[in-house]
């Protein structure tokens, strides 16, 4: 691991090209990777109102294969997968036993007994270790193909157009959340914008000719900046902001994703959580003031700390300074008037549905 | 290529001074509006507070971040840009046009610790 030693941030298979590109690059989840080309506001209106294409090679990849691949995905896994159909994805997370969040996660059924697992860039050696760990008495084969795979997202009103006419690849019948492969190449109805789109894991030349392809045809290529604004306005949250090991997946509100009435590790802290309330919960917040709430900034009520800001925008949708916090429960209904202190001044708010904009998904 | 006009002094933070008289008019410069990208809300001072040389007096919101705002010298604010509380935009279609604050200044000596034109220009240079 000499090559680790003095922690160079990774590269993915796009790298040469965001630099010659001109993109702004950082350091993100262990990688270095392009924050925006033409600036966060119009990147996100591509993705709103046409197509754009994002490089998230940086995300890990496991597979899980063998006689007991689904057991196992159950077992490590808060949404239900049993009886699924080949093809069919689940979103869902890992936790500890406390009902903390370990990580969130992408299920894909590639085959009976073969899983594919999709899972956060700053995450993978937690993950893989965690996996691995958790795998005693399983007959199953795991492996950690992040390094395989190179990944591009399609995102946008335009992809289903853009991915057959420019890469060629026939994905109309694709539903969201389904999966299917060509030629070893993998195609999923997916993404992380709210918009309709498409996720391709393949090889790095594979990916490199796609993204010429796409920039060459004018698709607008995009940052993690807007990437980020996109999936906040849309509700989803990003791990280490909304779901983090002190927040669980009942405390973000993902409960839609968490089947109490399977087995799993945390189940039984979840499970208690649910039924007994959470001390904490996410909501959103809208402020009457264009002051923006960035992460870590203290909400107050009545002058008294009662939780923390996880992501806030200036959304570029609406016109309007709202953010996800996670706030003492009492204070959590909608419509709950509250204070954000930003830097020496608090701004009035009031508690909102913690969704910005509404999400556009082929269903 | 940043714009940066002649007879104003700059702070290597990237605010400019204007000044006339005992008035120091403050902003942020081309490169840094540049820089930042779209501004999307400015936080100022309210008029009468006092600022000091090397500290922080507000900052300058984009879509991705927030950046202080600190002031290239002392003094007491006279006045605040108001018309950016609408439009913080106006920064980004002319930095120098759209000043934030005006100060009545209490040190002229602070203005010997800013760059001119000149050697703000060399600054930035050596920035990239």
């Amino acid at each position: 691991m000499e090559q680790n030693l003095d922690k160079k941030e990774k590269r993915t298979c796009l790298y040469d090209k965001h630099v010659e590109q001109g993109a702004l690059m950082s350091p993100f989840g262990g990688f270095e990777m392009p924050i925006q080309y033409a600036g966060i506001m119009p990147e996100h209106k591509a993705v709103r109102e046409h197509v754009g294409v994002f490089d998230v090679s940086h995300m890990g990849e496991v597979t899980v294969c063998g006689k007991d691949a689904e057991r196992y995905v159950q077992h490590i896994f808060t949404n239900d997968i049993t009886g699924a159909p080949v093809g069919k994805i689940y979103y869902g997370m890992m936790c500890y036993e406390n009902g903390g969040t370990v990580d969130d996660l992408l299920v894909y059924k590639m085959g009976e007994n073969d899983f594919f697992l999709v899972i956060n860039a700053s995450n993978i050696d937690k993950d893989w270790a965690w996996m691995l760990q958790h795998s005693a008495g399983f007959d199953i084969e795991l492996q950690n193909c992040s390094e395989d795979y190179g990944q591009i997202a399609v995102q946008g009103p335009e992809s289903e157009k853009v991915m057959e006419t420019v890469l060629g690849i026939p994905c109309s019948e694709l539903t969201f959340y389904t999966v299917k492969t060509v030629d070893d190449v993998i195609v999923s109805r997916s993404g992380y914008t709210g918009e309709d789109g498409f996720e391709v894991y393949a090889t790095p030349e594979y990916i490199r000719g796609c993204w010429d392809k796409l920039i060459a045809s004018g698709v607008q290529p995009c940052g993690l900046g807007c990437r980020d604004t996109l999936r906040f306005e849309a509700g989803l949250p990003l791990y280490g902001d909304e779901l983090t090991e002190e927040i669980s997946p009942i405390m973000a509100g993902l409960s839609t994703f968490v089947k109490l009435d399977k087995d799993f590790i945390g189940r039984d802290a979840l499970l208690k959580q649910k039924t007994e309330g959470v001390a904490k919960k996410l909501v959103g917040i809208e402020l009457a003031d264009k002051a923006i709430p960035r992460h870590g900034y203290t909400v107050l009520k009545d002058g008294q700390p009662i939780g923390e800001v996880t992501t806030g925008y200036h959304t570029l949708s609406t016109d309007k300074s709202v953010c996800m916090a996670l706030i003492d429960s009492q204070f959590s209904a909608l419509g709950t008037e509250m204070e954000i202190q930003i830097r020496k001044k608090t701004f009035a708010g009031k508690v909102v549905k913690k969704q910005f904009y509404e999400k556009k998904y082929k269903k | 290529m940043a714009k940066v006009i002649e007879g104003l002094f700059y702070s290597e933070s990237h605010e400019y001074l204007k000044v006339e008289g005992k008035i120091g008019i403050i902003g942020i410069t081309d490169y840094a509006q540049k820089a930042l990208g779209n501004v999307v809300y400015v936080d100022m001072p309210d008029v009468d507070d006092d600022v000091e040389a090397g500290t922080e007096f507000g900052a300058v919101e984009s879509v991705k971040a927030a950046s202080d705002l600190i002031s290239p010298v002392s003094g007491t604010v006279i006045e605040v840009n108001e018309s950016l509380e609408d439009a913080p935009e106006l920064i980004n279609q002319d930095a120098y046009e759209n000043w934030i604050i005006k100060v009545e200044m209490s040190d002229i000596t602070e203005l010997n610790k800013l760059m001119d034109a000149t050697a703000y220009e060399a600054f930035c240079e050596e920035q990239k």
